[in-house]
């Protein structure tokens, strides 16, 4: 069941030759205007209740007005969107404070803008006091409010009521970060009471953390609508993209998407993980020695080479990395057709789950100078544990207890 | 859309109050504002018309009678420019919300009228009482000037929602229409007689509907006589033609709005 449909959204904006002939063009059927400059292309997405979708794309990409369209606020040129249910959208909190008027009579007044009747904003107050937590600034005119305590109510009167589909851009680094975690926390009730969720961000831990499905917005289009973390992974590419830049998408044997992205100087011909008997393996247990071997191709003579390599955990926060620079032999001047293997020998302190391996050649020491070739998610592998005592968390560090009594 | 507006009424009306609250809270006078503001730019014509030009006003006599009549017409002028000046400047002023809100955007102007009548109610409340003072009595005729106020409200929305559509596109329009408004006012007799205008020319200014409408102010205020029902007649089928005009207009570019604010 969807209750969010985007059938077919395009958007241009129109330059006409002079505002009268935009003015002519509202009785006028089919004026003709100057130029157009298409924003959005046929985008077409379907939302089902209670789903948390990530939109993520660079500044300029489209997204705002996406958001404008699926909000209501603005028409798209042609398509149609479809919505069960009331949208709520927190697009720039307390818009419409007036800076004179007390908490409280704001409260009432974006209440009444948000639509709701006397009975129900009043209601609702006690709910805002109680969220907002300024006290008996409440009471006193927002002017005098810092920046943090506006925020605070505005997020407060926004979420008072849940609505059917709530559209969060940017909106969520507000306050501190007790606060944060407040309003985060609130947006994940408002989803197990059913709320579906637009998530804008370019937090990628917002997003793994929130969202169940991601799309990417690239010049107007969807590029990539899937899996989070396959998305956010395809989004970092292209923000790294610049001339001479390939980007590639392969989908793995798991269904989930891998990105390569690099100038293309060199080139990875395979990842695997050996176990200390050197067979190749994806199940590794818990304190065991592994060793990661990457096979490197060169395609063209390059200045330099630093292979580097990150585990990430099921969410994609980084977990571990380190590369060649860092261990101490980077390697200089090399020449066209040199193949080249590494391997990486570590002990597994990790805790029990799956994770995933990224693989990057580069020229320095970090991949922001030259990237020759980028993998994300090379490899992923599952940790067990078989033969150590029972512990939680993402991370393995054994203690030795001693008992004083 | 009518109904929207009503399930909008609580946004609505907090907003009026919130607007009419808001200009006494933060000034040392507070409400006392409502009454000094027009009766200083009453004092400023009277004292110089009425001395320097030695104007006189025909068919009332006493010494305030230049200030009754000036007052009256001051009334009827100051809902119409300011029903105008408010509709013109709206949508720019509430851009951000427009943007990034989904709500009835006909809300906005109801608010600006309903704030302007609201004012101009106060204010006629205070001339009662200045009038009182005075010496002027008033009459049952008064009570047309509950009749017209809305009349005169409609017909300047009308015209002050085409200008505000048009300001979306056009910033001058704000610019223009100060200067438009001061022709305007000193083409219509609030400040003087409209006995002293030369006949050829009278037939004329008659055609404006501002003059109109200061006269029928006159007529009920200053000579205690009920306006005549045609020429309120007129102007309501005027400000209906203007009003149904604008809603038109702004229909069609309400589109084009949130791309251009």
């Amino acid at each position: 069941m969807s209750v969010l449909r985007a059938e077919g959204i395009s958007k241009s904006f129109r330059a006409h030759r002079s505002e009268w002939h935009r003015i002519l063009s509202w009785f006028l059927p089919a004026r003709r205007f100057r130029h157009e400059k298409q924003i959005l292309h046929d985008i077409d997405f379907q939302v089902g209740a209670g789903e948390a979708v990530g939109i993520v794309g660079q500044n300029g990409a489209g997204k705002s007005t996406l958001l404008k369209i699926l909000a209501g606020t603005m028409q798209p040129t042609s398509g149609k969107v479809h919505v069960d249910g009331r949208v709520a959208a927190l697009l720039e909190l307390g818009m419409g404070f007036n800076p004179d008027m007390t908490g409280r009579a704001n409260a009432l007044n974006t209440a009444g803008l948000m639509g709701f009747s006397r009975a129900q904003a009043e209601a609702a107050i006690p709910g805002i006091e109680d969220f907002a937590e300024i006290g008996d600034y409440f009471d006193q005119p927002i002017r005098i409010y810092s920046s943090g305590m506006q925020v605070r109510l505005a997020f407060a009167v926004a979420t008072a009521f849940r609505p059917e589909i709530l559209i969060v851009d940017e909106a969520l680094s507000v306050g501190d970060a007790y606060f944060q975690h407040k309003s985060f926390d609130r947006i994940r009730q408002f989803r197990a009471a059913g709320t579906t969720l637009l998530l804008v961000s370019h937090d990628r831990a917002a997003i793994v953390s929130l969202c169940d499905r991601a799309i990417l917005i690239d010049k107007g289009t969807i590029r990539m609508d899937g899996h989070p973390e396959s998305v956010l992974d395809l989004y970092n590419a292209i923000i790294a993209e610049k001339e001479g830049y390939m980007v590639s998408q392969t989908v793995g044997e798991d269904g989930r998407a891998r990105t390569t992205s690099g100038t293309g100087e060199a080139a990875i011909d395979k990842v695997v993980l050996l176990d200390d008997a050197g067979a190749e393996t994806d199940i590794l247990k818990v304190g065991a020695q592994v060793t990661l071997r990457v096979d490197v191709r060169l395609l063209r003579p390059v200045p330099g080479l630093v292979v580097g390599y990150m585990i990430k955990d099921r969410l994609g926060q980084p977990v571990f990395g380190t590369n060649t620079y860092h261990l101490g032999k980077p390697l200089k001047a090399l020449e066209a057709g040199e193949k080249l293997s590494f391997r990486f020998t570590f002990d597994v302190n990790l805790g029990e789950g799956s994770y995933s391996l990224a693989v990057a050649l580069h020229e320095g020491d970090t991949h922001l100078g030259r990237n020759y070739c980028w993998q994300d998610l090379a490899l992923t592998f599952t940790v067990v544990n078989t033969d150590q005592s029972r512990f939680v968390g993402i991370s393995w560090a054994p203690p030795e207890l001693e008992l004083v009594r | 859309m009518l109904r929207s507006l009503w399930e909008y009424r609580f946004f609505v009306l907090t907003s009026i109050w919130n607007d009419f609250y808001m200009r006494f809270v933060r000034s040392k006078l507070g409400g006392a504002w409502l009454i000094l503001h027009p009766l200083s730019q009453v004092m400023i014509y009277a004292f110089i018309l009425s001395n320097l030009l030695a104007s006189r006003i025909p068919g009332i006599s006493g010494t305030y009678g230049y200030a009754i009549y000036l007052m009256a017409g001051l009334l009827g002028w100051n809902l119409f420019s300011e029903v105008l000046d408010r509709c013109m400047k709206v949508f720019v002023k509430n851009a951000n919300i427009i943007k990034k809100m989904s709500f009835p955007r006909i809300t906005l102007p109801i608010i600006e009228i309903g704030s302007a009548l609201l004012n101009n109610m106060m204010l006629l409340a205070v001339m009662v009482v200045i009038f009182f003072l005075l010496g002027h009595g008033i009459d049952w005729s008064i009570l047309s000037v509950l009749l017209m106020a809305p009349v005169v409200a409609l017909l300047a929305a009308g015209i002050g929602i085409t200008l505000g559509v048009l300001n979306v596109f056009i910033r001058d329009v704000e610019q223009v229409m100060p200067i438009v408004l001061q022709l305007l006012f000193w083409f219509t007799p609030i400040v003087y007689p409209a006995g002293g205008i030369p006949e050829q020319y009278l037939a004329w200014l008659r055609l404006s509907p501002v003059f109109q409408i200061v006269t029928a102010y006159h007529e009920a205020i200053v000579y205690h006589r009920f306006p005549s029902f045609s020429a309120l007649a007129v102007l309501f089928v005027l400000a209906l033609a203007a009003c149904a005009f604008s809603l038109f207009l702004f229909r069609r570019a309400n589109a084009d709005m949130v791309d251009v604010l």
